[in-house]
Formats: C-alpha cells, sequence, structure tokens
C-alpha cells in the first residue's frame, strides 16, 4: 500500500532494449524517467515552489524596513531576497535526486539495474541529471517572477543568463551530494533528516543580511564559513549591484570546491556500492 | 491509577507511546529541535540591525523579539509534526489497531494534545536555553513569563488539533504540505520582524486580522514586562482552540468512516 | 440503545458495502454465527472477505445493512463492540519502533488494562505465540511469520469474546500454522470465544471451521458445516484396481450401474465411478463390492475419495481457490482510506 507513493510512473519506460543503447542513451531514458518521477507527484514539488515565494513575498514586506538600515544595498528588499528562489530550487534538487535514488535503491530498482546490461552510474548521472534540469526550469520561472515584479536586474541580459547558469550550478552541486547521500546510506528516511540540515544551511547565510549589517558576531564567523554564503552572494550580486568580479570568483570557486566533492563523493559511494555486491 | 476512566487511560496510553518515540528515535527527535533553532539563529543573528530602524519600539532588545516568535513557532509546529505521526500511523496501518483498541476513538486525539504539549514544554525550555546564550533580555516578572509560556502552550493544541484534522481526514504524509504552509503562512503573517505599525500594505491588513498577531504582541509585551492587550491575546487564543477543537473531532469521526 | 441478547455470537443482515471508487464489494450478505462457534469465510481475492471482516470489526461503516456482534450494533454501538472483540486483520497492524513487549503493553493500557495485570497478560501471550526471545526486539526487526503471531496475540490481550482473524495463518510456517490452529481452537472450545476467521486455504477451514460460507463477488454462494457441503456437492468416488489388468472392461461394466465412470479419476490400471447422488445414500462399499465378487471379478486395491471443499468451491464459483483472481485482484489489498 505504500508502493503508491513511491513508485514512479515511468518504470515501464525501462525497455529490456535498452541495454545495447549506449550511456548516454541510458542516461536520457533514466533521467527522463526521473523527471516524470519527480513531475508525477505535485505533492513532492508544490511545496518547493511554494515555499520561497511565500519566504520571499511574505519577507520582502515583513522586512521591506530594512532598507532603511544605512547601507542596506538595495532599494527593495524582495529585490534583495529573490536570490532566495534559486536558492530553494537548489535544495530541492537535493530532495529530487536523493530520494528518487534512495527510493531506487530501497525497492530494489538499482539492483535490477544491475543485472541488466545499464549502468548503474547511468542511474545515479540520470537522477542528478534530472534533479538539474527541474532545478534549470524552476530557475527560469523565477527570473521571469522577478521581471514581472519589476526586480531591476543589475547586470543586465547577459548577466541574467549567467545567472541562470549560476543557479543550475549550484542546484548540480546539491543534487550531487543528495545523490552521494542516498548512495551512501540507501534510505530514503535518513536522507530526509538531513534536509533540516540543508535547510540550516540557507538560514545560517547572508540570506537575510549582508554581511557587514550582521550585528551578532558569531553570526557573521557563522556565514563566513558556509558555503551557501558566497553562492547567496554571487548570484545576488548580479541581480542588485552588476558585476563584482570578486563576488562571482568567490562563489565559483566554491561552486568548483561543492561539485568536486559531490562528483568525487558519490563515484567513492558507487563503486563501495558495488563491490559489495 | 487504576481508578482513572478508560478514556483517560487510553488517552495516557496514546501519549506515553508519542512521547517514547519522539525520544527514542533520532529520526523524530533531531528535527524537532532544529528547523526552530535554525529560525532563531537565522533571524536573530542575522536580522539584529533591524531593531534600529526608526519606529521600532520594543523595550527589550531584538533577541527578545524574535526569541517569541521562535517561542510561539516552536509550539506551533511541535503541533504539525504530530500530525506526520498521525499520517504515518494510518500509512503503516498501525492506526487500525488503535482505532480497533479503544473505545472512545476520541482519546486518540487527546492522547496526541498531551503529548504534544508535554514535548512542546521541553522544547520551549530548550529554545529558551539557546536564546539565554545568545543575549535573551528578560523585563517581565514570573508570573508575567509564566503567561507568556501559557500563551505559547496554547498555541502547541492549536497545532495539534489542525495537524489532527487535517491528518485524520487525508491519512497520508505526503499531503504534509497542505497541514503545513497553511500554519507556515499564519505565523509569518504577523508581526514577525517589526511590530505592527511598522508593515505596510496587504501585510498589514492581514496582520491585524491574524489572531496569532495578537498572541505575539501579547506575548512579547509580557516578556518585556509592559502587559497590555492580553486580555485580546487570551480570546484569540480559546477562540482559535475552540473552532480547531470542532475541526479536530470531525477529523476523528471523518477517518472512523473512511475505514481507519 | 440495549444490548439485543446476552451472548457472543454474530448476526449478520443485509450487509452491503459500496465503496465509493469501486466495486460493491459486499452485496448483501447474511451470516448467523453462534456462540464459541469457528466459522470459516472462504473466498477468492477479491471477494469481500476483508472487506465484510472490516465492517463487523467496526474498522469500517456498512452502506447498508445491520450486523450486531455479540449483540452490540455495529452500526451505533461501536464502543461497546471493540471492548467485546478481538482482531487481527489481513495487513498486519505494527510499529516498528517499539518492540513486543512494548506493543503488548501499549495495547492493554488502550483497552484500560495496566499494571501488574497488563504484565503478566503480556508474558502470558509473549509465550502463547512463542515470542518471548524476541520479546524485547523493536518489531521491524521481525520476519513476517513473527509479526503476525505480534499481532495475533495483540487480538488477544483483553480477553475478546469474540475474535476475527483475517487470513490469520498467511505467511507462517507449517509447524506455526498448525499451532495457531491448536490456539484456536483452544480459544472456542475452552473459553468459548466466537470465531470469525477468513482464510484462502480449504485445508485450515475444513479442519478448523465448524461452519463454513464461501463468498464470491460479493455474494455468498454457500454455507454450512464443511462435511454438508460436500456432501451437497456428491457422493464419494470409488477407485477399483482389478487382479488381472484384462478384467477392466467387466469391471466397468459392473460399476456402471452405481454411477457416473470417471475415466481420468483414478490411477492407471483402475476404474473410477462417482456414486449416484441417491444411490450413494443406499449403496455402500459393501454393496458394490458384493456385486463385483458376484461377477466373478478380483479386486487387489479399493480406494474412496471423498470431495473436497475444493470440489464444493468449483461447483459454486465455477473456478478453483487456489490461484483463482478476481479481475479486481489487484487492487484487492485493502487500502487505508
Ligand atoms: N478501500 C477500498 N476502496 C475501494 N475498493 C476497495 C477498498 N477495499 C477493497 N476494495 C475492493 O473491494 C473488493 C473486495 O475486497 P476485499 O479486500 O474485501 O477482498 P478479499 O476477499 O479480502 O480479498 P483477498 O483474498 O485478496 O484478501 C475488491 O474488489 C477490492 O478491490
Ligand atoms: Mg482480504
Amino acid at each position: 500500500m505504500t508502493t503508491a507513493v513511491a513508485a514512479p510512473t515511468a518504470r515501464g519506460v525501462v525497455n529490456p532494449h535498452a541495454g545495447s543503447a549506449s550511456l548516454p542513451v541510458q542516461v536520457l531514458v533514466l533521467a527522463r524517467r526521473s523527471i516524470k518521477g519527480a513531475l508525477s507527484r505535485p505533492q513532492g514539488y508544490m511545496p518547493a515552489v511554494i515555499m520561497p515565494l511565500l519566504l520571499l513575498t511574505i519577507n520582502s514586506s515583513g522586512l521591506s524596513d530594512a532598507t532603511r538600515i544605512p547601507g542596506f544595498p538595495a532599494d527593495r528588499f524582495l529585490d534583495f531576497l529573490l536570490v532566495i528562489t534559486f536558492m530553494q530550487a537548489a535544495l530541492f534538487a537535493t530532495s529530487n535526486a536523493g530520494l528518487g535514488l534512495a527510493r531506487d535503491i530501497e525497492e530494489g530498482f538499482m539492483d535490477r539495474l544491475a543485472l541488466t546490461p545499464m549502468r548503474t552510474g547511468a542511474l545515479v548521472t540520470a537522477q542528478i541529471s534530472g534533479a538539474v534540469v527541474i532545478a534549470f526550469g524552476a530557475a527560469i520561472v523565477y527570473i521571469i517572477i522577478g521581471l514581472a515584479t519589476q526586480v531591476d536586474f543589475h547586470s543586465g541580459v547577459l548577466g541574467v543568463l549567467l545567472l541562470l547558469v549560476l543557479a543550475t550550478w549550484t542546484a548540480f552541486c546539491f543534487a550531487a551530494i543528495g545523490a552521494w547521500l542516498a548512495l551512501r546510506s540507501g534510505s530514503s528516511e535518513a536522507l530526509q533528516g538531513i534536509f533540516p540540515l540543508l535547510f540550516a544551511s540557507l538560514f545560517l547565510s547572508t540570506l537575510n543580511m549582508p554581511r557587514d549589517l550582521i550585528e551578532a558576531e558569531w553570526f557573521q564567523v557563522v556565514t563566513r564559513f558556509n558555503p551557501v554564503s558566497y553562492m547567496v552572494d554571487g548570484m545576488r550580486s548580479l541581480i542588485i549591484t552588476g558585476w563584482d568580479g570578486r563576488a562571482l570568483l568567490e562563489m565559483v570557486a566554491v561552486l568548483a570546491l561543492v561539485s568536486g566533492i559531490g562528483i568525487a563523493g558519490c563515484a567513492r559511494a558507487l563503486r563501495r556500492r558495488q563491490a559489495q555486491g | 491509577m487504576t481508578t482513572m476512566p478508560r478514556f483517560l487511560l487510553a488517552a495516557r496510553a496514546v501519549a506515553w507511546r508519542h512521547l517514547y518515540k519522539w525520544i527514542t528515535v533520532p529520526a523524530n527527535f533531531m528535527p524537532t529541535f532544529i528547523f526552530p533553532l535554525i529560525f532563531f539563529g537565522g533571524f536573530a543573528g542575522a536580522l539584529g540591525r533591524v531593531g534600529d530602524v526608526p519606529g521600532f519600539d520594543y523595550d527589550a532588545n531584538y533577541t527578545s523579539w524574535i526569541f517569541v516568535f521562535s517561542l510561539l513557532q516552536t509550539c506551533l509546529f511541535g503541533g504539525l509534526a504530530t500530525g506526520f505521526t498521525i499520517a504515518g500511523d494510518f500509512q503503516s496501518g498501525f492506526a487500525r489497531r488503535l482505532m480497533l483498541a479503544v473505545a472512545d476513538r476520541r482519546s486518540i486525539l487527546l492522547g496526541y494534545v498531551m503529548s504534544t504539549f508535554a514535548r512542546a514544554a521541553v522544547m520551549s525550555a530548550v529554545v529558551t536555553g539557546v536564546a539565554a546564550l545568545t543575549g535573551l533580555e528578560v523585563l517581565g516578572s514570573v508570573a508575567e513569563l509564566a503567561a507568556m509560556y501559557a500563551l505559547a502552550l496554547c498555541l502547541s493544541i492549536c497545532g495539534t488539533l489542525w495537524a489532527a484534522g487535517v491528518m485524520f481526514r487525508a491519512r497520508d504524509p505526503q499531503l504534509g504540505p497542505a497541514m503545513q504552509i497553511p500554519m507556515f503562512i499564519a505565523i509569518f503573517l504577523a508581526p514577525v520582524y517589526v511590530p505592527l505599525d511598522l508593515l505596510e500594505g496587504w501585510l498589514h491588513a492581514v496582520a491585524s486580522v491574524n489572531p496569532i498577531t495578537y498572541v505575539m504582541q501579547a506575548a512579547r509585551d509580557l516578556l518585556a514586562g509592559h502587559p497590555h492587550d492580553t486580555s485580546i491575546a487570551v480570546y484569540a487564543i480559546a477562540g482559535l482552540m475552540g473552532l480547531l477543537l470542532v475541526w479536530a473531532l470531525t477529523g476523528v469521526r471523518a477517518a472512523e468512516r473512511a475505514g481507519g | 440503545m440495549q444490548r439485543s441478547s446476552e451472548d457472543n455470537g454474530i448476526e449478520v443482515r443485509g450487509l452491503v458495502k459500496q465503496f465509493k471508487t469501486g466495486p460493491k464489494a459486499v452485496d448483501g450478505i447474511d451470516i448467523d454465527v453462534a456462540p464459541g462457534e469457528i466459522y470459516g469465510f472462504l473466498g477468492p481475492n477479491g471477494a469481500g472477505k476483508s472487506t465484510t471482516v472490516n465492517m463487523l470489526v467496526t474498522l469500517l461503516p456498512p452502506t447498508a445493512g445491520r450486523a450486531t456482534v455479540a449483540g452490540w450494533d455495529i452500526s451505533t454501538q461501536g464502543p461497546d463492540v471493540r471492548k467485546t472483540i478481538g482482531a487481527a486483520l489481513q495487513a498486519v497492524a505494527l510499529d516498528n519502533f517499539l518492540t513486543a513487549r512494548e506493543h503488548l503493553r501499549l495495547i492493554a493500557a488502550l483497552q484500560g488494562i495496566t499494571g501488574p495485570r497488563a504484565r503478566t497478560r503480556a508474558d502470558e501471550l509473549l509465550h502463547r505465540v512463542g515470542l518471548e526471545e524476541a520479546a524485547d526486539r523493536k518489531v521491524g526487526g521481525f520476519s513476517g511469520g513473527m509479526k503476525r503471531r505480534l499481532d495475533l496475540a495483540l487480538a488477544l490481550v483483553h480477553e475478546p469474546r469474540v475474535l476475527f482473524l483475517d487470513e490469520p495463518t498467511t505467511g507462517l510456517d507449517p509447524q506455526s500454522r498448525t499451532s495457531l490452529w491448536e490456539e484456536v481452537r483452544r480459544l472456542a472450545r475452552e473459553d468459548g470465544v466466537t470465531v470469525f476467521l477468513t482464510t484462502q486455504y480449504l485445508e485450515e477451514a475444513d479442519v478448523l471451521a465448524d461452519r463454513v460460507g464461501i463468498i464470491n463477488r460479493g455474494v455468498i454462494v454457500a454455507e454450512g458445516t464443511p462435511a454438508a457441503l460436500k456432501a451437497e456437492i456428491g457422493a464419494p468416488t470409488i477407485e477399483i484396481v482389478p487382479t488381472g489388468d484384462d478384467d477392466r472392461v467387466a469391471m466397468s461394466r459392473v460399476l456402471e450401474q452405481f454411477g457416473e465412470l470417471h475415466p481420468e479419476a483414478g490411477s492407471p490400471g483402475s476404474v473410477a465411478v462417482r456414486l449416484d447422488q441417491d444411490l450413494a445414500k443406499r449403496a455402500s462399499l459393501v454393496t458394490i463390492i458384493r456385486a463385483i465378487d458376484e461377477a466373478g471379478l478380483q479386486v487387489a486395491e479399493v480406494r474412496q475419495h471423498d470431495p473436497s471443499l475444493d470440489d464444493v468451491f468449483l461447483a459454486k464459483t465455477g473456478r478453483t481457490l487456489e490461484g483463482a483472481t478476481d479481475a479486481e485482484a489487484g487492487v484487492a489489498e485493502p487500502v487505508a482510506r
């Protein structure tokens, strides 16, 4: 009776002939399944869409007074906070890739796949790609929402395109981490326990206030060591500042580091899982 | 003890199991603390300067201001966590055991309210402890503080009743967001960051009619030692509890009809 | 409303369950179970067995009709019904994070039993279902059979007067199955507990049930003691092996007068006859042997086959029970909603 909850609808996509397909085709087939699976559960992604918009709406109104703090870098809190949507899309990618993969492991889909010529690595890649594609779509929607609410993108059209790229890359980082954790734990329950921490990483960053306007010293320290701060600051700079080389470089460095860790982690965990049989 | 009516015995048993699972299953235990503390830390830490904006008029510091919000949120969302327990039981089938074993099914609801209340009390203490470490300023008397905690714990009952009402109807943890989002909105459509007077436009309009606004204001005033308008808060919370009790009881009926 | 009688029987009249999304799972059934009787409820997947049980244990409100359990009306006196009954449903209802003993204590407390009484009761039941060793382990790590046995123990915590068991032996090994049968029999014989038991196993109904009801597509198609049902289907088949192979034709000629020959029924080299219904009442094995003797034939071996519940089932529903599936069997598992 729980299968209705977890079973992705697109199981049938994996046909017996797929085994003879090349790796990219395998990934494509499996990624489509992953996207379909994620989109067929609106109760799964609606909150991830609604929550950031909600926070954006409420906080940009509730915190509009913060713009009156001397030195606040934006005219509207909405412009300042728009980056929350891209971050949420990224967090959501963790759950899409991670939970999707954990369920595949729990339900034995991964083991079944291992019996076919298909590669389990293809499944991992596919779950990550699926999650990233969804995040990419979400980022486009959020940019449109930004434009519709007259957010002034200071870096212009090119900046918006770069924002899209950075948002997608951020989502990739989180998806890879999610997949890694799924491969390590093999349990969706364990994975669900991680989300609060991701959520914390978002709130314990410079999300709500630029670093130099943070009063509490302990919080300043936390934001400095929190990689999410750099992602937030990098994307935000494109929206409210223009072209801030330093913020962008810092962000790219952090993204490169995190994606490296994520990929290495996935590869290692996958190898270990295969070694166990 | 043995003279306790069956109804209460059953409720106590439900409450015992709930608390026992909360303590013994880490997956249940950790999130209950993490979320309120994230919000508290995130807001109190990042937004300190908001307390300096012109027109922000509160006797205690901004940490205290956010602390009250976190306290109320802890209590309210503690109730929502119970909704997941209820839904999980329906999904695993264990709810049938409960429904079969108790004569009066309302005792299940009472049990959950009791355990969630107890849990909220523990969590309130933890949030208070963390706030104290990060500079909580308390100006109110012991009686005023007690009143503040009482208001917060009433919100825990509200949260449980709301969540139970939803999950006795939905019986599916996947519908958790349908239960969380309205309460999330309800508590954020209140003067979370700045006083009601500083809110503008639609948010001011909505917050002015939100009962939680009055609970939050009264609790903050109590903490700062300047209680006024506490009676409005009491009416607000009593009204809320009454409505939600009906909602939860009809939820129990719905579950009975659906064949738990 | 008052209890209509003091006994612990079950009375069902015109009970109907129409699911909003789905078939009429139970379509107007009448059942009477006497106090202390073991009633076996048989049917293929999706026949409506679990739906009936769920209505009788007050988990599912009926669409129409009425039923009393131990005199309490299932629709209007649910709390009283629940105080009287114990139930082990088709899907075990356990909490993976509690131990077996904690389950028993919890259910006892829910029924209003606490303190030393609950403790001794838990020990007693753990012993009875053979879970003493595993008593303090979390149920999540139990095997399917262990979970089933614990589920049964939970049904017995408050010494119910009426017991509902929905496919209680599915997933049990032969030994556990036999001991469960013994337990059920003991409950009925010694404690006078009324037992309503659904099963897929004809053998189970045959050895355990005092009376059997066969349900198919929500309708009861046959009811009676296993013996009566079998008798209703027909007389036994007699299979004779003649000493000489050449005598088979002559043997067939003799047996023809007792009923219809069944060439495929017996083993090779034998002659089998399904006795005529009315003839079976008069003609005994002796009559047949005597006729063979009179014809001057020699008999090497005689076998008598009584009709099984399987035959009854086939005759009543047009299909065999084992492996029979309804069109809706895919969704036959009742879900909690
Ligand atoms: N909650 C429900 N909603 C809709 N239809 C249901 C529900 N529960 C059962 N059904 C349907 O009612 C019919 C009878 O189901 P029931 O579970 O009573 O059969 P059963 O005899 O117990 O079968 P099995 O041997 O498989 O346990 C089936 O067609 C089933 O699909
Ligand atoms: Mg059944």
